[in-house]
């Protein structure tokens, strides 16, 4: 972590987030992940003499929905532009992107910090192609080209340098990936490469106003990725300040294995991309009724739902934003919640014992072997004072591991919770008898005792004593 | 002598039953035989799959109602994609690429029912004005083989001119078509931007390049342009409206039309031939009740260097494709990446392709756009203007095709600035996407052809053809054919 107190440093992200259209952005190919080499590509992908570009409108009402979803401006009149440079994965030797007219302009996205929220500008988003593959594996001295990926939609969101750490940059990147996926635009694996992200980072002595020299991240294929490349960065630039020697403007590339940055290529070799509008396509223009029909679609977006979880189901901003960090979560959340009635205690069990399974099991909440209904139960069980938590946390096991239906579990297994006080009375004089010099410590003064035979009557009557009832039964016999 | 006739009496032949598919394809095929070697106006000739479609042609048409074109055989510039037969685009670097698709107009052309016969000589990849740039050697002028017949469609007007067929496809980016028409006693026209898909055309300029034909009179142009004109949902660019039935437009006449000329294309680079003809067409067309009116287009001289930079631009970014990569030439033993671009784009293009790369490529440059390209952008637009504001005075424009008749081959060579300016009264029309219709009218004292150009107003293709339609009812120089040797020959 970076954190030398008399620099700041100055962060600008760059993501290029893979839109989930069934097919590719100026062709009809598929755009399933994962296929065989070249097995997803036509003429037109694969930039043949005399084919053309015809936009696959699924993206443009992607990006749409993406640019509302930031308050950002939509464009009713952007352009498309070829970016010029020739390597082997761009088969037309030029890109085809947005340059001088993006379909979104100036959004903004919150964040939470440690001094509170705050806004983090979104200058532009623009819709661009994908490229191919290069593969350097097999033969020796060759290189494979696979297309599979020419073509497929990108919007690429571009922040201000609003970014003042690491951590707001990690902050920034879950929650622009939270909103994509609650809008179902883009699948947010970064690990996949369909969310990437490159970083801008520079640094400066606190208190002056113009910005520091920027280097660009680029292979940060992780939050976590993302976070220390910054951070070993801006240690690499205050480091260079303290010795007096400048920051060279270059690209340079996160060794993950290493972690460090090395230079990729400096601004002398920075390429002319020679941008000029796309002769194949019209601009694009959107009517108004286009944008307000796509805007009625959108869902309740994170701040809004964390918002609502806060206000309505009283929970602590921690938990309502921890569930609401992902669209199926929050969704989960509130089927537990809808079952059980309770959103407190729901909240509890989700954040607690269901995330911290799924964690430990590396598993995704749409994989969650217990469904939602079937917690919502068992909460409801606790809630009805039919059994206590601690059993509830054995049923709980079971249905992880065997599934089931909670109610049938906890009468199967007879764990129902004794609510009966005679019978929680009979073992508590039993108890007590059997523990006299406790019983004369405890009214002695030393009342931390009463754990001690809590215990014993639990222990007794395995576990299902009503932990309520039982409290009040064994300090009345105590006192008297 | 069925080589000889136009599509429409070809047509007529063919439906009477006078005339077979497989006759009058043959008669073709003999005469692409016999002057074929001297004109080299076709780069790849498709004899036995022509007399094979020629023959499925007659079949249908014993059974069934058939398209308009069943059975007309036709000749393919050659940068039109062809699924299954090579398309050169007249390059070294494309010299054995054999597309897996048809272009649209492919496609409509065999929907329509027209037999292949081959594909036609040009510039390479359209660049150029006198089909010299071409890989595969220079098309000759039928009306004198010592002469070019013009370019980038220069095969595709000397095959009509010679009947080779019955009529031709060619494109026009700064005047490929309406220029060889004129040096070749051809009808040639220029649609409208957008009016026929670009879709698997290869592209030299994408805002400027646009599909017409060439043929031996107006109401060919009229069954062609029917046959493909109309919006392809595989070309963005394609226009929407849908294609008018063009054949009334051919029997209205020119009477109560009123023709704009000019000025600034009858100045002082204009050979006295070409004014005389030009001049007695005015005549004619007052004789058929036309009236005539002097105009201004004040923008035509920034037509050239406006061109050249567009089109440059263009095509740097459209010609990287070729880059040794996927598909064309590709060099041996490159010693890497560089290496392999460099080589394999160096030995696949010509001179003047190169050239034209490196312009485009410097006016995108950084720091030089906004002075080139965007201003370029920018007088378009003035001279666009110039053409809208003319029609809201007159129906149609008249000028010359070309400042002079057929040069002698090599004579432009040496010269790009000379050559580019054969283009200097077709240009215009392309920046302004407009349509354009070059007619014979006329001969020079050495027997080289004249032509000159109908300008119509956006998607005015019917009053282009009205008005080409009523001259050359009144005239007989379309009619006129060159002494060829060969069978059937005059």
């Amino acid at each position: 972590m970076s954190s030398h107190p008399g620099y700041e440093v100055v962060i600008g992200l760059e993501v290029h987030a893979q839109m989930r259209t069934r097919s590719k952005v100026f062709c009809g190919c598929s755009t399933t992940f994962g296929a065989e080499a070249n097995t997803q590509i036509c003429p037109i992908c694969a930039a043949f003499p005399g084919v053309l570009p015809v936009l696959n409108h699924a993206a443009v009402d992607m990006a749409i929905r993406t640019g509302l979803a930031i308050g950002g401006t939509i464009n009713q009149r952007s352009e498309f532009s070829r970016k010029n440079y020739f390597y082997p994965d761009l088969p037309a030797g030029y890109q085809i992107t947005q340059y001088e007219l993006p379909i979104v302009s100036r959004g903004c996205i919150h964040i939470d910090t440690p001094s509170g929220p705050k806004a983090i500008g979104v200058t532009r988003i623009h819709m661009e192609v994908d490229a191919g593959k290069n593969l350097h594996e097999g033969i020796a001295g060759a290189s494979w080209v696979d297309l599979n990926r020419t073509g497929v939609p990108l919007m690429e969101i571009v922040s201000e340098p609003d970014l003042r750490s690491s951590a707001e940059a990690g902050e920034y990147l879950k929650k622009l990936r939270a909103i994509v996926r609650y809008l179902e635009v883009c699948d947010g694996n970064m690990e996949e490469g369909s969310f990437r992200c490159d970083a801008n980072v520079s640094v400066r002595p606190r208190g002056q106003a113009g910005f520091g020299i920027r280097c660009e991240l680029k292979n940060l294929n992780s939050i976590r990725n993302v976070m220390r490349a910054i951070d070993y960065e801006a240690d690499r630039h205050i480091d260079l300040a303290a010795a007096g020697q400048p920051v060279v403007q270059e690209t340079r590339l996160w060794d993950a294995d290493q972690e460090i940055t090395r230079s990729m290529r400096g601004k002398e070799d920075a390429h002319d991309y020679r941008y000029f509008p796309e002769p194949d396509l019209p601009p694009l223009v959107l009517d108004q009724a286009r944008i307000d029909a796509l805007a009625a679609t959108l869902p309740e977006l994170p701040d809004a739902r964390r918002a609502r979880f806060q206000e309505q189901m009283s929970l602590s901003p921690y938990d309502a934003g921890v569930l609401t960090a992902a669209r199926e979560l929050a969704d989960y959340f509130e089927q537990v919640v809808a079952v059980a009635g309770n959103p407190k205690s729901a909240a509890n069990w989700v954040t607690g014992e269901l995330l911290g399974q799924l964690n430990k099991a590396g598993l995704e909440i749409t994989a969650a072997p217990v469904s939602a209904a079937a917690l919502g139960r068992l909460v409801g069980l606790i809630e009805q004072g039919a059994i206590s938590g601690k059993i509830a946390k054995e049923v709980f096991t079971i249905l992880w591991t065997k599934g089931g239906d909670p109610e049938r579990i906890v009468a199967e297994k007879g764990l129902t919770q004794v609510s009966d006080s005679g019978a929680i009375e009979a073992e508590v004089n039993r108890v007590l008898a059997a523990n006299p010099e406790e019983v004369a410590q405890y009214r002695g003064g030393k009342v931390k005792l009463l754990g001690f035979f809590v215990g014993q009557v639990m222990k007794a009557t395995g576990g299902k004593a009503n932990p309520g009832l039982l409290n009040k039964l064994l300090k009345e016999k105590l006192q008297g | 002598m069925p080589h000889r006739l136009t599509i429409a009496a070809a047509a007529r032949a063919l439906h009477s039953g006078q005339l077979s598919a497989v006759e009058l394809t043959r008669a073709c095929l003999e005469r692409i035989a016999a002057l074929n070697p001297t004109l080299n106006a076709l780069i790849t000739v498709t004899a036995e799959t022509a007399l094979a479609e020629a023959d499925a042609a007659d079949r249908r048409r014993r059974q069934d109602e058939v398209p308009p074109l069943t059975g007309i055989p036709l000749v393919l510039k050659d940068l039109f994609c062809t699924q299954g037969v090579r398309t050169t685009c007249g390059s070294r670097i494309l010299r054995d690429f054999v597309p897996p698709y048809d272009a649209t107009v492919t496609r409509r052309l065999k929907a329509a029912g027209a037999v292949l016969l081959g594909k036609a000589n040009m510039d390479e990849f359209a660049m150029g004005s006198s089909n010299e740039t071409s890989h595969f050697g220079p098309c000759r002028n039928p009306w004198d083989t010592e002469r070019t017949p013009g370019g980038s469609s220069g095969g595709s007007a000397a095959a009509v001119a010679a009947d080779l067929c019955c009529g031709a496809l060619g494109t026009d980016t700064g005047g490929s078509i309406r220029q060889p028409a004129a040096l070749t006693a051809t009808t040639g026209l220029k649609p409208t931007y957008g009016r026929i898909s670009r879709f698997g055309m290869i592209a030299f300029a994408s805002s400027l390049d646009q599909a017409g034909s060439l043929t031996k009179d107006v109401t060919d142009a009229a069954l062609l342009l029917q046959a493909l004109a109309g919006h392809d949902p595989l070309d963005a660019t394609s226009i929407d409206t849908p294609a008018p039935d063009y054949g009334p437009a051919l029997d209205r006449g020119a009477g109560g039309l009123t023709i704009g000329l000019p000025d600034e294309y009858f100045g002082d680079g204009l050979a006295d031939p070409v004014r005389a003809a030009l001049t007695a067409a005015q005549q004619t067309l007052e004789r058929e009740g036309a009236v005539f009116k002097r105009i201004s287009l004040p923008h035509t001289g920034a037509a050239i260097p406006t061109y050249y930079i567009i089109a440059p631009a263009e095509a740097s970014s459209n010609l990287a494709r070729f880059d040794g990569v996927k598909f064309g030439h590709r060099c041996a033993n490159p010693r890497d990446l560089r290496d392999l671009y460099c080589h394999s784009r160096a030995e696949g293009f010509g001179a003047e392709v190169q050239r034209r790369i490196m312009l485009g490529t410097y006016v995108l440059s950084a720091g030089y756009y906004d002075a080139y390209y965007r201003k370029a952008q920018k007088v378009r637009r003035l001279i666009a203007d110039d053409f809208r504001a003319a029609f809201r005075e007159v129906d149609v424009i008249l000028t010359p095709t070309t400042p002079e008749t057929a040069f002698r081959l090599g004579e432009r060579t040496g010269d790009p600035v000379r050559m580019y300016l054969s283009d200097i009264f077709t240009i215009n029309v392309n920046l302004a996407g407009l349509p354009g219709l070059s007619l014979p009218c006329g001969f020079d004292a050495g027997g080289l052809p004249i032509g000159l150009q109908l300008i119509g107003p956006t998607l005015g293709e019917e009053v282009l053809l009205q008005t080409g339609a009523a001259f050359q009812r009144a005239t007989d120089w379309h009619a006129r054919k060159p002494d060829l040797p060969g069978p059937a020959g005059r």
